[in-house]
């Protein structure tokens, strides 16, 4: 369980409170007005922002400073989710090790997660000779090898069209329904929610309020999601 | 409270960078011990600093008084060939020093072109030597600096203003007023103090064109000391008073001095509708010729004379030719272990703080260094065989100001644009050198690479106080057989060394690019 204990971030003039713990296998979105601090939220518990106080724990481990690539998470970003000179095998190969020193079964796994999103025949390919979509593909299967309980994903879909996104969203979910990760997804688009969301972190007025089931919240919202949703 | 987080590179930077510090610091440990300066200086001492500061002023101020013009007409010309001519600006960067001064004195020397050219007309022919020769080539090498460097700023106005200017209709006067005078303002002072902190520390220009007491520069004058008179005391003086002079010009020019222009990228066509023709095209056009001729000229003689004297060489001018190779082979090797791990550090500290390290490749002169070890050196082993390591380790750290330049800025972009993933991978030390940075920086590298090549290939410096006959290379080999009166076979080997100095910054260059990733 990723438990977020009295948490605040403050950055310059801006501050986040957030206390609350994420259940275990449950895909969460995270949404809010923009600037409000779903990015910052995300970043904070990838451990890409440092705490201005409050804790992280992850099961009965404090991670609070731990550094990212340490955490038991994957992320993806808007953007730079790939090395454009490596080629999509090595970019994935870097999910197993960063050194790249890979055995035998760790070029298996690259592989298998390659298959899995569908860019077999893609592997010797750079990132660029791949469309957004594949890259995005790409992307996901570095987050299968690396295989952690958590995975954090900062709007890296956000350049793709609605078509593509859903794609990505649904294989997205198929992915953490098969290693029962739990997701934490920022978006702002109340579609996606009901797509792929079990819980909804609405992030608003400097505060990141804990997750509460999806379809009620969307439902029946109070009134600053309300305003958001319109 | 919030701490800092570790960036993925960076550590081993400072290793470098202490290296780089000590290496400088024991030559002055070595010029305290034999610097007797209670002896103080004598006219021949005051006449060499004299001559310095005033041939690095008169450098400074005509190269960039006609670069003015020069950079005018080429950022508002369009013509064939502009682009070729604008890369070919920075050729004398790798253009060996030697080399343009054989080419200079085939074109203005006792027999050059012009003065043939006086003789036939009647008319009394001029000397190259002394003060006019040394300014002559000093501008031969620093006008083109000063254009790239002007013609960067031109290129840093908006086309908007152009295009607003031309919309007003403004006349040539007004378009001056506003948008080229506050730019050349802003401009030449730092271009200015760049050259002139660049000419104080010259010395394979004064060693051939100068000379004597009235034109005889500091660097020069260490040479001297140390070679003619083996006086280790006066050297060291003189090299105490070569860093003060150049040290607190460079601390005083650091505040001015602009970006080295050494990318690419200034052939980027701006259109300009104040470009009018009639006069004002003639003017451009005749300044433009004129600065090439000035440029391309020597480079042409040297050419021409090169060819005719390659079967003169002597066999000796090709064992020089491989010692020079293996020095600025390994010059490009330290070069890299310094540099590399050196940029790494200053691009995860905040902008400017560690840069200043670099200043030292411009405050201490080669001769001056050379001096210090050789003091250290001299009582423990015999400085002679180290004469070519000695020289590539120098010409590495002369040449690590301007792989900074170089290398920082491309280094910052990636370390920031890839830190999140990079981290969110744990990819750091080694790996992220070996699978981020050194991929990404390739062409940089190679760039970085090739320039060290070159500036040591051709390099007449610190070899000339400590080599013997046996241990010289190409550059001290070519000034021999000059001093000898040797001049078509040292035209031969000056073809040699620019076709060597051309090629090795080509190979690497080109290395670098290859394959390099958009």
């Amino acid at each position: 369980m990723l438990r977020l204990d009295e948490i605040m971030i403050v950055q310059g003039g801006f501050a986040l409170q957030a206390d609350f713990s994420v259940v275990p296998g449950r895909k969460t979105a995270v949404i809010g007005p923009s600037g409000a601090g779903k990015s910052t939220l995300l970043g904070a518990i990838g451990g890409f922002l440092p705490l201005t106080s409050g804790k992280l724990w992850w099961q009965d481990t404090e991670i609070t400073r731990t550094a990212p690539g340490h955490r038991p998470m994957a992320m993806l970003f808007q953007d730079n989710n790939l090395f454009p000179h490596l080629s999509i095998a090595l970019n994935i190969g870097l999910g197993c090790r960063p050194d790249l020193k890979l055995s035998t079964e760790d070029h298996a796994r690259v592989q298998r997660a390659l298959e899995r999103v569908g860019l077999a025949d893609m592997s010797e390919r750079r990132p660029g000779e791949l469309s957004g979509g594949q890259q995005s593909r790409a992307a996901l299967a570095r987050v299968l090898v690396q295989d952690r309980p958590v995975v954090l994903l900062d709007e890296p879909f956000a350049a793709l069209g609605p078509a593509l996104r859903h794609e990505m969203l649904d294989l997205v979910h198929d992915l953490t329904g098969e290693t029962g990760a739990t997701l934490l997804m920022v978006t702002h688009d109340p579609q996606d929610v009901r797509r792929i969301a079990d819980d909804v972190i609405f992030v608003e007025g400097g505060r990141a309020h804990a997750p509460q089931p999806a379809d009620a919240l969307l439902e029946n919202p109070p009134p600053a999601l309300q305003a958001y949703l319109g | 409270m919030a701490q800092r987080a570790q960036p993925i590179i960076g550590t081993t930077g400072i290793a470098a960078g202490v290296f780089v510090v000590v290496a400088v610091l024991l030559s002055f440990v070595g010029l305290g011990l034999r610097a007797e300066v209670g002896r103080g200086l004598g006219p021949a001492e005051w006449a060499a600093i004299r001559f310095t500061v005033i041939q690095a002023a008169l450098s400074a101020l005509i190269s960039v008084t006609f670069a003015i013009p020069l950079a005018r007409a080429l950022a508002r010309r369009r013509f064939v060939g502009r682009g070729i001519l604008i890369t070919l600006l920075g050729a004398p960067f790798i253009l060996p020093v030697i080399v343009a001064v054989l080419g200079l004195l085939a074109v203005f020397g006792r027999t050059g072109w012009i003065n043939m050219a006086l003789e036939a007309l009647g008319l009394p022919g001029l000397s190259i030597y002394g003060l006019h020769g040394v300014v002559l080539a000093h501008v031969f090498f620093n006008l083109p600096l000063a254009t790239r460097l002007l013609l960067q700023g031109w290129q840093s106005i908006p086309a908007e203003r152009f295009r607003l200017a031309a919309q007003l209709d403004l006349p040539p006067a007004i378009v001056r007023r506003t948008l080229e005078f506050p730019l050349i303002k802003q401009v030449a002072p730092g271009a200015v103090a760049l050259i002139f902190v660049i000419c104080l520390t010259s010395f394979a220009v004064a060693l051939t064109l100068g000379g004597g007491p009235r034109a005889t520069t500091i660097e020069l004058a260490i040479y001297q000391a140390f070679r003619f008179d083996f006086d280790l005391a006066r050297a060291s003086l003189l090299s105490i008073i070569q860093l003060i002079l150049a040290g607190s010009a460079a601390l005083v020019a650091l505040w001015i001095i602009p970006n080295f222009p050494l990318s690419a990228g200034l052939d980027r066509e701006v259109h300009r509708w104040d470009a009018r023709g009639g006069w004002q095209a003639w003017g451009d056009s005749c300044v433009i010729a004129l600065g090439s001729a000035f440029l391309l000229l020597p480079l042409f003689a040297i050419t021409l004379a090169g060819l005719k004297g390659l079967p003169e060489m002597p066999a000796g001018v090709w064992i020089t030719a491989g010692n020079s190779l293996w020095v600025a082979l390994l010059s490009i090797c330290v070069l890299l272990l310094i540099a590399l791990p050196m940029a790494g550090w200053i691009s995860t500290r905040r902008r400017g703080s560690a840069e200043a390290i670099g200043l030292i490749g411009l405050s201490a002169s080669p001769l001056m260094i050379g001096t210090g070890w050789f003091i250290l050196i001299n009582p423990i082993a015999d400085p002679v065989p180290l004469a070519l390591p000695v020289t590539a380790l120098i010409n590495a750290l002369m040449a690590l100001p301007f792989a900074l330049r170089i290398l920082v800025p491309p280094m910052r972009d990636v370390l920031t644009t890839y830190d999140r993933l990079s981290r969110s991978l744990n990819l750091r030390g080694w790996p992220a050198w070996r699978w981020l940075v050194l991929p990404r920086l390739r062409a940089q590298i190679g760039f970085a690479a090739g320039l060290t090549g070159a500036l040591s290939v051709g390099d007449l410096g610190v070899i000339a106080l400590f080599a013997d006959p046996d241990r010289a290379t190409l550059p001290l080999q070519m000034y021999r057989l000059m001093g000898a009166y040797r001049t078509e076979a040292a035209a031969g080997a000056a073809l040699l060394l620019l076709a060597m100095a051309l090629s090795l910054f080509w190979v690497c260059d080109k290395g670098g690019r290859r394959h390099a990733e958009a």
